[in-house]
């Protein structure tokens, strides 16, 4: 295990880490304002992807691709939000999460149906091509630290969002006390469907980012639906600078876990049970870190409500 | 009790009303394991007010139980049943220790998290298939004997376990253990000032629903003949809460009305297209929006 390796599987985590920030950040914004558990988040991701694989190979360029995507993952929330989440609100979570989980095995299915069940391609962007120098000998693909940049910004822009405009105030105030917002003349559905667009937007992003580097398949939005579950649980449900911390954290420990602990367990054992076994406990670390956290901190790292 | 009692009885007579082929039976044999589980979830979900999300991976630590002991060849019932439902209960009270601690929307979270723990270590045992799942050797002996490979044995078997299962967590609620249980589930605050608590108690129903489980994923297993990860995946435990809802919360007996409509339903649906979910997605949605109270409702008000 070289130091090369340590540094490129440490930017893969921290540029996964980035795309679930994406997708737990409407997540969690959604849950905090409207108490709303929502499933069916990461078939927006995977309708990005889709979408922007779909429209770039249409119009035969990514960035037009990646601008159309946009909005048409924007109408798909919001048709979904009017057709089936909002008779939803007032109900207890458990008819939520099947309800949404309902919508999952549709859009699965309608997915499969419309591109088949064959992985789709995306070609990385020309602007975007080839590789920069880490270290002699060591390169790193231009368009990864293209999505670590884009997702930070993106961060950082939200972080505005939510911290210095009059929107994101109320938006706070809403993850806070949803009753008593829309007591003092909020309208807090209007509130909402602003929270839940832009939320939709954000996971289709990351879901149009990934897609040049990660597969495009039916079921991709299911394996980074629940890892943004783990990261709005370490984070702390409704606090997007919780789930900021918990992404980034989150991503790095899935990568470098899948990827050094075989290494590392050969320093102790033999190498066949060694792959095995670290292949089984690179797996599992993301849950036993979340564990241990809510072991300690049963809420998250950053509780919204005391 | 009364329409889960219709049920088993037409369950009962399935052999000898032309469904005793080997496809029906295979199915009703689906229905009843699924059932068996939904049972065990509706002791949390109904019960004890526990919304797991994660409830499939403790019906696949008790199939990989299986897996390991038949590997290495001990395939009696006698070994493999114990230690299967030992393996799920001491799965499900280590998670359930951590998720317990929390409520709400985090138990849901978490379960569904510790359940996808499970199911990439399952497709990471390579020694075990991996994700391509493993092919049992032959269904389990019973002392030796080959019993198990009958099918109207095993179609009774399943239907007499599953009943055994349902009378057991009709008892375990009418309990002393099952009050406290459900009345923490309404106000665990109260349950608390009487001086319970709460924690101890939803901690063995949890771990004993995943023994339950783990005895389904057993029976699961020796019906198919075959074990994979998809066992442990995630959309199973949607299924088994779908089943646990569309029968009803109301009643014990709406997880057995909810696992065997829902088999028979994915079934016919299966028939008519290929893409089945494409009509079975929408359904779910509508069942929760309109379907208040799920079959057992229905049944009471017609």
């Amino acid at each position: 295990m070289s130091l090369g390796l340590l540094l490129v599987q440490g930017l893969n985590g921290l540029q996964f880490g980035v795309l679930l920030f994406l997708v737990a950040a409407g997540l969690t914004l959604v849950f905090g304002v409207m108490d709303f558990i929502n499933l069916a988040h990461g078939v927006q991701y995977m309708l990005g992807a889709y979408l922007g694989a779909s429209l770039a190979a249409w119009t035969g360029s990514f960035w037009l691709g990646l601008v159309l995507a946009l909005p048409a993952a924007l109408v798909c929330g919001l048709v979904l939000e009017w057709l089936v989440f909002r008779h939803l609100y007032e109900r207890d979570h458990l008819s939520q999460v099947l309800a949404t989980f309902g919508v999952i095995l549709f859009l699965n299915e309608a997915v499969r149906a419309i591109w088949g069940s064959a992985p789709l391609q995306m070609p990385v962007p020309t602007l975007l091509e080839g590789g920069v120098q880490l270290m002699p000998g060591l390169q790193y693909p231009v368009y990864r630290i293209a999505i670590l940049v884009a997702g930070l910004a993106v961060a950082g822009l939200l972080w505005v969002l939510v911290e210095r405009t009059r929107i994101g105030a109320l938006v706070r105030a809403g993850a806070t006390h949803a009753p008593m917002v829309a007591a003092l003349g909020v309208d807090i559905r209007g509130l909402f469907m602003l929270v839940f667009g832009f939320g939709a937007m954000l996971a289709g992003f990351a879901g149009v980012m990934a897609a040049p580097v990660l597969s495009v398949d039916p079921g991709m939005g299911d394996t980074v639906l629940i890892l943004a579950f783990v990261v709005i649980t370490i984070g702390g449900i409704g606090s997007v600078r919780g789930a900021f911390i918990a992404a980034l954290l989150v991503g790095v420990i899935e990568t470098l876990g899948r990827s050094l602990l075989p290494d590392l367990l050969r320093l102790v054992m033999a190498a066949s049970p060694a792959r095995q076994a670290g292949a089984a406990l690179g797996s599992m670390l993301v849950y036993i870190a979340m564990a241990l956290i809510l072991a300690v901190r049963p809420r998250g790292l950053f509780p919204v409500r005391g | 009790m009364r329409a889960a009692l219709v049920v088993l009885a037409g369950l009962a007579a399935a052999p000898f009303l032309g469904f005793g082929e080997g496809y029906s039976l295979t199915l009703l044999a689906r229905a009843m394991i699924l059932a068996m589980a939904a049972v065990s979830l509706w002791l949390l979900v109904g019960g004890a007010g526990l919304v797991s999300l994660g409830h499939a991976a403790m019906l696949g630590v008790g199939a990989y139980a299986l897996v390991v002991l038949d590997d290495a060849r001990i395939t009696d019932a006698v070994v493999v049943v114990p230690v299967a439902m030992g393996a799920a209960a001491f799965f499900a009270l280590v998670t359930g220790a951590v998720a317990i601690r929390t409520s709400g929307v985090h138990f849901i979270m978490i379960t569904l998290a510790f359940g996808q723990m499970a199911f990439f270590t399952a497709s990471s045992l390579a020694a075990y298939g991996g994700d391509d799942g493993y092919t049992l050797y032959g269904r389990m002996t019973v002392l030796g004997h080959r019993w198990l490979e009958d099918r109207l044995v095993f179609h009774y078997l399943c239907l007499g376990l599953l009943a055994l299962a349902l009378l057991g967590t009709q008892m375990v609620l009418g309990s002393r253990f099952g009050r406290v249980l459900r009345a923490a589930r309404e106000n665990a605050l109260r349950v608390e000032a009487v001086g319970f608590s709460p924690y101890p108690y939803r901690l063995v129903a949890y771990a004993a629903a995943g023994a339950v489980a783990g005895l389904a994923g057993v029976l699961l297993a020796n019906a198919t003949e075959f074990v994979a990860p998809s066992y442990l995946a995630w959309q199973r435990s949607g299924d088994l809460l779908f089943m646990v809802i569309l029968g009803g919360l109301g009643s014990l007996q709406g997880a057995v009305l909810g696992a065997v409509g829902f088999v028979l339903l994915e079934e016919w649906l299966g028939h008519l297209t290929e893409h089945w979910r494409l009509i079975f997605g929408p359904l779910l949605v509508l069942s929760v929006l309109f379907l208040k109270g799920g079959l057992v409702g229905v049944l009471r008000r017609g």
